[in-house]
């Protein structure tokens, strides 16, 4: 089967005839996939920051697929079914599943016990392949796939598989009050849509900081919010507290290791992986929100240590909440906005290329070329 | 590696008894059970608030973290490759991924790295260098099956030609430029030692 790929930092590639998967547990499915994203902390994976991520494996955690195949002990899909599958891989039943912690999963990822497995994301979320390819192999099928309502596009259920879910969770996690004042930082996909949510929580005042002009015009169209470039903002802390006063309520952070703004932590985060990527975003999310406030983190930080200012997070009395998102959880209330049209999460794909394309679509997405905001793969057998 | 071996790793693997010595005390108990055996504390848990989870409400709050290891785990997914797994925990999860099992000296590294806990700068620091040789070793294994990587069509150099003509001219101009530079430095340092 056609199957992306990875052969090392920046180099990916299309694979010809990669074994197609076979179901290797009663609880497994084989999916064929109709349509595959590629999310911006698959661009840490590409970037090589990921420790365990071997040569010769396929990512793809966000995807949508018909059933071609299930086991023996799956009884909630039948082949045919056209499912979005989040991005968790969880067993329904440990502790932490069974308090809906579907992306703590103490039984899918036998590689590290700080996070469940993950489709395609380095042998440190489980080593499983992912679903940018023709086929892939979803264990534990009845838990985590969900059918695609009749009414629903295949463009919007895929952004369902974790943008969505992901952002609305890091509004969610903000505890974000009636009033509040809610900044995040990254206009990626995942901040454009914690923007969106936060207002779906009574937030009274929503600002998104990037450096890239492209995507703070959009986002201050789709999530109707105020858009800062920092590479115009001598000091973005400062900047923050003069037009808040106080700091803001809430800091979100959706972007993760690899922030730029700081030379000090990009020298010793991206270049050099001293520190566990560049935690500049978290820093100034730390130092911009009010005391006794809220910092939410969605951004993918690695493994090792970062830098950041913990010192402060005591004296400002500050709470950190941050997890993967429990997609499962939150499908069903997310489904439901969808078809009310409360979001639209097929506005955020700008590029939509055929899985062969692999490389170049890597490539647009990574350099930011052609204004792309995100990337939609289709398979040749899609249809 | 031998299927024998991996069959008998994993007959070790599924033991918890190492594992399961503090947490079989807890496991199984709920909050009420927990009161009787903490009884001798004057007033233990009366201001306990289950809705005071810093987690709340994005954990529907059941107890079950009290079962510890010992929940009804999930069937077993044959182990019928190698596959590391965390000291942390003591075996393989019930279902596991198989893309691709550590082989060659990157394997040997995994190996190592996987001898030291996830809190460990060696675990992790040897797993990006094992990364590291690994991409050397894949490039060896293209050309051994005698496929020689498109490293521009890999790094989607189509794409930024597509969309970055400009910046694409100018990287290659000051590439050459260096490049120009070097030969000439090494030339007049060749000349230099000939006498």
């Amino acid at each position: 089967m056609h199957a992306m790929n990875y052969r090392g930092p920046f180099r990916v590639r299309l694979d010809r005839n990669k074994p197609e998967p076979e179901i290797l547990h009663p609880q497994d499915a084989i999916i064929r996939v109709t349509r595959t994203c590629i999310c911006g902390s698959d661009l840490h994976l590409y970037h090589g920051l990921v420790p365990d991520t071997r040569v010769g494996t396929t990512f793809g955690h966000e995807f949508t697929g018909i059933v071609e195949e299930v086991g023996a002990a799956v009884h909630n899909l039948k082949p045919g079914d056209h499912v979005m599958v989040p991005f968790n891989i969880a067993c329904g039943i440990c502790p932490f599943c069974s308090q809906q912690l579907y992306g703590n999963c103490h039984e899918s990822n036998s590689e590290a016990t700080a996070v469940g497995g993950i489709f395609g994301y380095s042998h440190t979320a489980g080593g499983y392949d992912g679903g940018q390819a023709e086929y892939v192999r979803v264990p534990y099928a009845d838990v985590g796939p969900v059918k695609i309502p009749e009414w629903m596009d295949a463009d919007d259920a895929v952004m369902l598989t974790d943008v969505v879910p992901t952002g609305y969770q890091a509004a969610e996690m903000a505890g974000i009050r009636k009033g509040d004042t809610v900044v995040v930082f990254g206009a990626g996909p995942i901040g454009i849509m914690a923007a969106r949510c936060a207002w779906l929580f009574g937030a009274g005042r929503v600002i998104i900081i990037d450096q890239l002009d492209y995507r703070l015009e959009f986002a201050r169209e789709f999530a109707q919010c105020e858009a800062y470039n920092f590479l115009s903002i001598p000091d973005v802390v400062l900047f923050l507290k003069k037009i808040t006063g106080i700091g803001a309520d809430v800091c979100i952070d959706a972007v993760g290791c690899e922030a730029s703004g700081d030379l000090f932590h990009t020298i010793t985060g991206r270049k050099t992986l001293i520190q566990a990527g560049s935690p500049t975003a978290l820093e100034w999310a730390i130092n911009g929100v009010k005391k006794g406030g809220i910092v939410s983190i969605v951004g993918v930080y690695g493994p090792t240590a970062n830098l950041i200012p913990i010192g402060n997070v005591v004296n400002k009395g500050l709470t950190i909440r941050a997890n993967q998102a429990s997609v499962k959880r939150l499908l069903p209330r997310l489904i439901e906005h969808v078809k009310n049209g409360i979001l639209n999460p097929k506005a955020l794909i700008t590029h939509k290329l055929p899985l062969e394309e692999v490389s170049e679509a890597y490539h647009i997405f990574s350099a930011k070329r052609d204004n792309c905001i995100k990337t939609v793969m289709v398979p040749n057998h899609a249809a | 590696m031998p299927h024998k071996f991996i069959f008998m790793e994993s007959q070790k693997q599924q033991s918890v008894s190492e594992w399961s010595h503090t947490a079989s005390e807890a496991g199984g108990k709920n909050v009420n059970e927990m009161a009787e055996k903490y009884a001798h504390i004057k007033d233990w848990g009366i201001d306990a608030d289950p809705d005071n989870d810093p987690t709340y409400p994005i954990k529907q709050w059941n107890g079950n973290d009290y079962l510890r290891l010992n929940y009804k785990r999930p069937v077993q997914q044959p182990l019928t490759i190698e596959k590391l797994h965390s000291n942390e925990r003591p075996s393989v999860s019930a279902v596991f991924g198989n893309a691709v099992p550590p082989s060659g000296m990157s394997g040997m590294l995994r190996r190592y790295a996987f001898r030291f806990s996830e809190g460990r700068w060696a675990h992790w620091l040897t797993l990006l260098l094992a990364d590291r040789v690994n991409m050397v070793e894949g490039i060896a294994d293209d050309i051994r099956i005698g496929y020689f990587p498109n490293i521009f069509k890999e790094r989607g150099w189509n794409a930024e030609w597509k969309y970055n003509q400009k910046g694409v001219i100018k990287t290659v101009a000051i590439a050459t430029g260096f490049a120009a530079v070097a030969i000439l430095l090494l030339t007049r340092g060749r000349k230099k030692y000939s006498y």
